[in-house]
């Protein structure tokens, strides 16, 4: 028998304007819990799909129990005895445990008739054997999170899976559910089950796993045993300590006089969950404010909240004198506040949209473009849209081709031309360089860097601590909704900022924030 | 780009008349016969083609009120119940205002587009505020329209002509009278007020801020609210409009066709909207087209039906077919990208 249960080898994948694997090597033994680290972004979630046949890989082989493979689909890869657990589960919620567990492999009575009974009979013996206790004939809407997951353990181990995947399976879970969830891993691990744990949590990983793999930007950082690290090793591997300066932040000049003010800011994600549970923030005028967090923090809500697009359910947003709170969008654009969306597909542009169309969203009520909403002067309109090309860079055909025909820098450059142009006095910059190239990633940050020498207060989000590092005048570390520490960027200890996004605190004697 | 789709869609009709060739041979009928009493019955002569331009005038209008919700985002598939508001309000207003010639026609086209604007309010409303989906109301406010308009003109209801026993009104007044265009034919001056309206809708598509704002809420809700739209309001908004417009729809019939409102004056013609607005790949200006062929074919089938060659139903195959094959490029476009991910 091979020793290892899978082996991946200089596996790399590329999305457009990305390397989501650049020359991954991973090595799965049999029995073992293996952690996969890494800041998101990073490659794991990419890594994971590539194993699970969800991703062709462009290079690389895969090998699985010794046998190798390049191109499969996911049917091949459970035929290959490899399950993933997704972060959201792919249950019927209205059938039953035992109904889910045995769609797609239905055992038949005289080979039509379902047998119901039958499924039963396996679902509870494969409950006793790893201790994954579940009534097979309730209906899964109404089980508690944790046992939904176990619904989808024991779904894969049905179909024959040896090697489990789990995607960020704790992030749904409650601490005792979490536990219960280690326990039900190792007595998977004494039946010889290999399983690959996604995570971003170190102290999950070092709690759960035998091995840990930790990768940065699509590489493999290294490979530790999780009896011999610490969190503080993990943190350093996770975020790296090599700053590469890309541009040249000047001295600051001008007052600093604050610009926007959010106190106590709460609000709540898509589901309804409370995710932002505290924030206070002062942006200030000739400033960059970076947010360091990992994902999932509140970054991307705080982002929406400071521009009017998410209500927040309490505290205070305030611009001067102006009180912003419960105020849409709208308002928040004609107080002088642009935003550069994470995601510009969905917000930052219309994609089905003429670039004449998108370079006035947002601003579709000037005067210059509309005296009144029957009226829009569309000379107006195309002057100022070949303006932006041309300032900015926007490499296309003309002012009329679709925003969806350009690529991602460009389609930046356009909702940055757009922004900066409307000469903001606050910009909330969420993700600005995210999928661009190192020219694109280089343009941002110099235009991010001449808005606050012009005088505006910036606020920059970015998942890139690098970016964070490089281009903010002062750092605001996020974690669980709450900013926790605000730090100066040429004097902070990578190490304890990288504590400080994974732990929310030190483990030394606590600091109150300090060095502004 | 406009060729392109121009040519799409001529390919996706022609595609449609050779699947309908085989239906036909499969159903036993002659084709020759059946596509000549087509042609003969749509443009054989000056009273066919005024067949085809009167069964053109309503789709016009119910073309332009799919294709402003549909703009939007949204589905109006009640254009029909709309536009038996509009008609229902033209003849009220056409019997029982006096008013002088040309204005009083101005009211009664103002009035029937109020109505249908309040029909088609309630499903906006509802979807703004309550997420109702708007496909379902509609639908449903369609049957409620119909069948309440029919209520308001049986026997011993106040609007009924006791003169006759038919389910209708007495005619409007002469003044609120949509003249006759092009005797001996039925076309009248609803069809110009058509063209003018398709003029209105284009450019408050394209060339107006409020119609910039509706089409990026149809394009990309998320969007329209990073820019600061009002996502509600846009959808209340277009169906107002749509229904508006839909019941422009109603008032031509009422004031230009029949000069009195009667119940279940409509084949259909709501219907045929959502036809001619996916026809006309939701452009306004491509929607003279589009109720141009709706038209024709219900003329012509009314032609095929007298001559016996085969059922008038045909026309409904055809339209069902040229329908299927203007999504379907469309639709298997979206599946392969959707099989890419």
């Amino acid at each position: 028998m091979p020793e290892y249960a899978v082996e991946m080898r200089g596996i790399v994948k590329r999305f457009p304007g990305v390397v989501a694997n650049d020359g991954i090597d991973f090595a799965l033994e049999r029995g073992e819990i293996h952690g996969l680290l890494g800041e998101n972004g990073a490659g794991k979630t990419v890594l994971m799909s590539v194993l699970y046949g969800l991703y062709y890989p462009d290079e690389g082989e895969i090998v699985i129990n010794g046998t190798p493979h390049r191109h499969y689909r996911p049917a091949r890869a459970i035929g290959l005895g490899i399950g993933m657990v997704h972060q959201h589960f792919m249950l019927v919620p209205r059938l039953t445990v035992a109904e889910n567990i045995m769609l797609g492999q239905e055992p038949t009575k005289r080979g039509v008739l379902l047998d119901r009974d039958a499924a039963i009979r396996k679902i509870e013996a494969f409950s006793q054997q790893y201790g994954l206790p579940i009534d097979p004939r309730a209906r899964v809407n109404q089980l508690p999170v944790g046992e939904q997951q176990r619904v989808e353990i024991i779904k894969a181990l049905y179909r024959g899976a040896d090697t489990l995947i789990l995607d960020e399976p704790t992030a749904v879970l409650t601490e005792q559910e979490a536990e219960s969830l280690g326990e039900a891993l190792q007595r998977l691990k004494a039946e010889n089950k290999s399983t690959i744990l996604i995570t971003h949590k170190l102290r999950e990983a070092i709690g759960m796993c035998d091995r840990i793999t930790v990768l940065r930007k699509g590489r493999v950082v290294g490979t530790v045993h999780a009896k011999e690290t610490n969190e503080r090793e993990l943190a350093e591997m996770m975020v790296g300590r090599d700053v590469v300066f890309t541009v040249h932040r000047s001295e600051r000049t001008g007052e600093c006089e604050t610009a926007l003010t959010a106190e106590g800011i709460t609000a709540c994600d898509d589901r309804g969950l409370e995710i932002l549970k505290g924030i206070d923030l002062e942006l200030r005028r000739h400033e960059v404010l970076g947010i360091a967090g990992v994902q999932g923090n509140g970054q991307a809500e705080l982002a929406e909240v400071l521009s009017g697009l998410r209500p927040t359910t309490g505290g205070r947003i305030s611009l001067g004198e102006m009180d912003l709170s419960g105020r849409n969008a709208r308002a928040f654009i004609d107080a002088g506040i642009a935003h550069i969306p994470s995601d510009r597909h969905l917000r930052g542009l219309v994609m089905t949209f003429s670039l004449r169309e998108n370079a006035i969203l947002g601003r579709q009520q000037e005067k210059a473009f509309s005296p009144s909403p029957f009226w829009q002067r569309q000379g107006a309109i195309t002057r100022f849209t070949r303006e932006i090309i041309d300032a900015f860079g926007v490499k296309t055909p003309s002012a009329g081709t679709l925003a969806q025909n350009l690529s991602g820098g460009n389609q930046q450059r356009l909702i940055i031309g757009r922004e900066v142009t409307k000469n903001p006095c606050v910009i909330i910059a969420a993700q600005p360089t995210r999928g661009l190239d190192v020219g694109g990633i280089e343009y941002v940050r110099e235009q991010l860097l001449k808005m606050r020498d012009q005088g505006a207060a910036v606020l920059l989000i970015s998942m890139d601590l690098d970016e964070v590092l490089t281009v903010s005048d002062r750092i605001a570390v996020i974690y669980d909704g709450r900013i926790v520490a605000t730090r100066d960027p040429d004097t902070v200890d990578r190490r304890d900022l990288g504590e400080l996004m994974l732990t929310g605190s030190l483990s030394g004697t606590p600091q109150p924030g300090e060095a502004t | 780009m406009l060729l392109r789709e121009t040519g799409l869609t001529l390919l996706s009709i022609s595609l449609a008349f050779g699947v309908g060739c085989i239906i036909l041979w499969a159903g036993g009928y002659s084709i020759p016969a059946v596509f000549a009493n087509l042609w003969k019955g749509a443009f054989g002569n000056k009273i066919s083609i005024g067949q085809t331009l009167t069964q053109a005038t309503p789709i016009i209008f119910t073309s332009l009120s799919f294709l402003i919700a549909f703009r939007c985002g949204l589905f109006n598939i009640g254009a029909e119940g709309q536009m038996y508001m509009g008609a229902m309000t033209a003849a009220v207003v056409g019997i029982y205002l006096k008013l002088p010639g040309v204005l009083h026609v101005l009211v009664c086209l103002l009035a029937a587009g109020a109505a249908g604007a309040a029909w088609g309010w309630i499903p906006g409303y509802l979807k703004a505020k309550r997420g109702v989906n708007e496909f379902v109301t509609t639908m449903m406010l369609s049957s409620v329209a119909i069948y309440f308009t029919d209520l308001l003109v049986a026997p011993r209801m106040f609007l009924h002509d006791t003169r006759y026993g038919s389910n209708q009104t007495v005619r409007v007044l002469q003044t609120a009278v949509l003249p006759k265009l092009l005797r001996p034919t039925q076309v009248t001056w609803a069809i110009v007020v058509g063209g003018g309206v398709v003029l209105l809708v284009w450019y408050y598509l394209f060339r107006t801020r409020s119609g910039y704002e509706l089409r990026a809420v149809g394009q990309s809700p998320s969007a329209a609210e990073y820019g600061g739209i009002s996502v509600k309001r846009k959808i209340v908004l277009a169906m107002c409009m749509a229904g508006f417009v839909a019941g422009l729809a109603g008032a031509g019939e009422v004031l230009g066709t029949h000069t009195r409102f009667i119940s279940g004056f409509s084949p259909g013609y709501g219907w045929d909207g959502i036809a001619g607005g996916l026809i006309a790949r939701a452009h306004p200006v491509g929607v003279l087209f589009s109720a141009f062929l709706m038209g024709a074919l219900r003329a012509g089938s009314m032609q095929v039906q007298r001559s016996g060659a085969a059922p008038g139903d045909i026309a409904s195959v055809l339209q069902g077919l040229v329908i299927f094959f203007v999504i379907a490029p469309t639709l298997i476009r979206r599946l392969i990208r959707w099989r890419r991910r």
